[in-house]
């Protein structure tokens, strides 16, 4: 123990180094209090928007609240009612087996594949065409979902629609008769983009020296896209289906082409939540569903995590 | 070890939320019954809204054209007159009733909203239980000034329900209609039927379909039914049929179940739209109401049952949603039939159903006095007459009705013919619950189900929108 040279008060060193734990524990060097004001904002906006929401919808299902009538005034817990009725009740099931419906046919498959096959076609294609693909494509995610409901309801009617005109089946209702093709293929349109994007930039990291060592070999090109192409973008198929599959069931856009109808033939869990507590007034029963949606979309979301992780 | 855990970041967020929303919910039924209802009675500076489900070049124009173009510049004149300064808004929607219903109650439920609200007539109950609406005297805050307008007395009693709730005034109502059974002249004379027809029985009116069905692209009989339409399939369909089997749909404190005369009002669907008397797809579609106008006016539907909104609104030749230029020529209507003569509600002949809406004043309105004189001066005679601006209305006021139907065949027709047998839905509480469970029955048998299963379906969601068993009929 070395004493200093002389009893001159040490100058006070900035960030009191008493409580600095050393440098992997604070990299930055805030100290706690500044660190947790740099967070606060953020975690403010969580607490006021997702937070305190969700919390309020777990409150709001535990009751018989109601838009109108005696129970919007008083209205009491009714314990677990709400999610016992949930369980029994066929329109819920309905639903949920319409939801499954919905993110397998649009999602897992529809935009998956085409979004896929545009990815891998448009690599080798003139900068031109590709350009052009990729911006018809594009076009389809970012217009507003109201102007592309217009589009797809004025495409599918039954008088005057543009596909009756095609095929020659005038008085054909694809919205009543066929609701849930139609929003399949209505969202495989509209959401391919973002599968396509995430597909160009995965196969930029397959290396052309084994693409082209499969093809000197002979490979045809199934056994490429399987043995070459596959193992390197595992993980972007992975994240992809994973999130498209979550978007695509919370999509409310089904709604404005169809209202869940006809008769409920196309109401997924979004659309149902919305049919029950706008249509029927019934809020309380409507946020216990939506919690049994949040707790689904949170397991989804943990698997994710879980599979992100083994693989790395 | 400083760093916070996640979790427990997140259980801290929690529970301050939880702190936060401690009996928030539906609390606040203080409002403005709390309130004093002399604020602001001597404001020089004022400001209303009137809201309604009409909009300029859309839905309702005449009446948003009224409000805008002669209404509240009148009442700001008559006001500036006083030495007070007002501003009317109008807050003009178009969309459909259920949707405009939904916005109202989610306004109101957050204290906001028009000053002036029109509702209808059947959503005064919940509204009023809900403590979104109070009653008139209450918002005024004196009873005598209310209840002594003059303008009550022009008002049938049967007309003032509309606007009333539990034996109180919600809101000043603002005439009433009828229901007919429309029918196109044209594809009449071509199927070989009468111009001046009128259907005895239901089996009239299918055997007038098998006439029409040989016409080419042609639906001959368009009766409201399914989900998609809302109240219009309960009022243009459901309960004028139901009416004509006898029953009504709240009859000694009970809600009509599972009863033989609702199935034979479903079997009557079935057997319109299981034999290609009718289009069940436009039933199924979610704009379908605004196609039968279309195709109304477009002479591809035969009959069709609908209020004098209808002649009114869609197919009025200037301004309609539908218009048809020929509409004085074309259009004929008739008494909507029992099933078979004597059979309806009090033995009837023929049956109808009315229904209406009402100006409600919100609670929470900034101005009580000033939106009440508003109110008033809306429903003078003055004013009523001016609304009609040259066109025929069932109005609320007598005085002015027997000025202005005489000179419109068809409303006087209505006044006349129609009213005396109609019948007015419950203003009841549950009401809109139950008709939502008749909606969905009647899109079960279109959808292809039986009358069995969908009368069945029925009982058990009426049982649940009327709290027990023991407040439904069924057998």
């Amino acid at each position: 123990m070395a004493t200093p040279p002389e009893s001159v008060p040490v100058p006070p060193v900035p960030g009191r180094p008493a409580r600095v734990r050393g440098p992997a524990q604070d990299v930055a060097g805030l100290g706690i209090g500044r660190a947790v004001g740099f967070l606060a904002p953020a975690l403010l906006l969580i607490g006021a928007f997702l937070v305190f929401p969700a919390i309020w919808t777990i409150y709001i299902g535990i009751t018989n609240y109601r838009l109108t009538g005696v129970e919007a005034v008083s209205p009491s817990i009714v314990g677990l009612s709400n999610y016992t009725r949930a369980l029994n009740d066929a329109l819920f099931h309905n639903a949920l087996w319409l939801t499954l419906l919905f993110v397998l046919g649009s999602a897992i498959i529809g935009q998956n594949i085409l979004g896929f096959a545009l990815a891998w076609t448009m690599r080798r294609a003139r900068p031109a065409v590709r350009r052009t693909v990729e911006a018809l494509v594009l076009l389809a995610w970012i217009l507003p979902s109201t102007v592309v409901a217009y589009l797809w309801i004025a495409f599918f009617d039954r008088d005057t629609g543009t596909l009756n005109s095609i095929l020659g089946t005038q008085g054909t209702a694809w919205l009543i008769d066929y609701p849930m093709v139609c929003l399949v293929l209505f969202n495989t349109w509209r959401g391919t983009a973002f599968s396509m994007m995430l597909y160009s930039s995965a196969l930029q990291a397959v290396p052309p020296s084994q693409l082209e060592s499969a093809r000197m070999v002979g490979a045809s090109g199934w056994q490429t896209l399987r043995d070459i192409v596959f193992p390197h973008i595992r993980g972007h198929v992975l994240t992809n289906t994973l999130l498209i599959s979550l978007w695509t069931a919370n999509d409310f856009s089904p709604f404005l082409l169809t209202k869940g109808g006809p008769n409920h033939e196309s109401e997924t869990v979004p659309v149902y939540i919305y049919n029950v507590a706008l249509q029927g007034g019934e809020l309380g029963y409507s946020s216990a569903i939506s919690f049994l949606l949040l707790i689904a979309n949170l397991l989804v979301a943990l698997l994710y995590l879980r599979l992100l992780r083994r693989r790395s | 070890m400083r760093r916070i855990p996640p979790l427990f970041r997140l259980a801290v967020l929690g529970s301050a939320a939880s702190v936060l929303l401690t009996g928030c919910l539906g609390s606040s039924d203080s409002g403005s019954g709390d309130q004093d209802t002399s604020r602001n009675a001597d404001a020089k500076k004022v400001e209303l809204v009137i809201g309604a489900n009409s909009v300029k070049g859309g839905k309702n124009a005449a009446g948003a054209e009224f409000t805008e173009d002669v209404l509240i510049p009148k009442f700001v004149e008559a006001q500036k007159a006083k030495g007070v300064d007002v501003t009317v808004k109008f807050q003009g929607d178009g969309s459909d009733d259920e949707v405009y219903k939904q916005k109202l109650a989610l306004g109101l439920s957050n204290k906001t909203g028009p000053d002036l609200i029109n509702v209808d007539g059947i959503w005064v109950g919940e509204f009023a239980q809900a403590g979104y609406l109070k009653p008139l005297s209450d918002t005024v805050g004196d009873a005598a000034k209310v209840d002594g307008w003059d303008g009550w007395k022009q008002i049938p009693d049967s007309v003032q329900q509309l606007g009333m709730f539990d034996g109180k005034r919600y809101g000043v109502p603002g005439g009433t209609d009828g229901r007919v059974l429309y029918f196109n002249k044209k594809l009449f004379a071509q199927a070989g039927l009468p111009a001046d027809w009128q259907p005895k029985s239901w089996d009239d009116v299918t055997a007038a379909g098998q006439a029409l069905k040989k016409l080419p692209g042609v639906t001959p009989i368009q009766i409201n039914a399914g989900t998609a339409m809302g109240e219009a399939t309960t009022m243009q369909g459901i309960l004028p049929l139901l009416v004509g089997t006898g029953a009504t749909i709240n009859a000694d404190g009970k809600w009509l179940g599972n009863t033989p005369q609702l199935r034979q009002v479903l079997d009557f669907y079935k057997s319109i739209y299981g034999t290609g008397l009718g289009d069940p797809v436009l039933q199924r579609e979610a704009k379908g109401r605004d196609k039968s106008f279309a195709q109304f006016a477009a002479n591809k539907i035969g009959i069709l049952l609908e209020g004098d909104y209808f002649w009114r609104s869609v197919v009025e030749p200037k301004a309609g949603v539908a218009k048809m230029a020929d509409r004085d020529t074309a259009v004929g209507y008739a008494l909507i039939p029992a099933n078979r003569p004597g059979g309806g509600v009090k033995g009837q002949d023929f049956v109808s159903m009315s229904g209406g809406g009402a100006t409600a004043i919100n609670p929470n309105t900034k101005f009580p006095q000033q939106a009440w004189e508003l109110l008033e001066f809306m429903n003078s005679a003055e004013m009523v007459k001016a609304g009609l601006n040259g066109a025929a209305k069932i109005t609320q006021r007598t005085d002015v009705n027997a000025e202005v139907l005489a000179g419109d065949p068809m409303l006087n027709f209505v006044a006349t013919k129609v009213l005396p047998l109609t019948q007015y839905r419950p203003g009841l509480a549950e009401y809109p619950r139950v008709s939502a469970a008749l909606q969905q029955a009647t899109a079960d048998v279109i959808g292809g189900k039986s009358t069995d299963a969908a009368a069945k379906g029925y009982q058990t969601a009426v049982e649940a929108a009327a709290g027990s068993k023991d407040k439904v009929t069924s057998n």
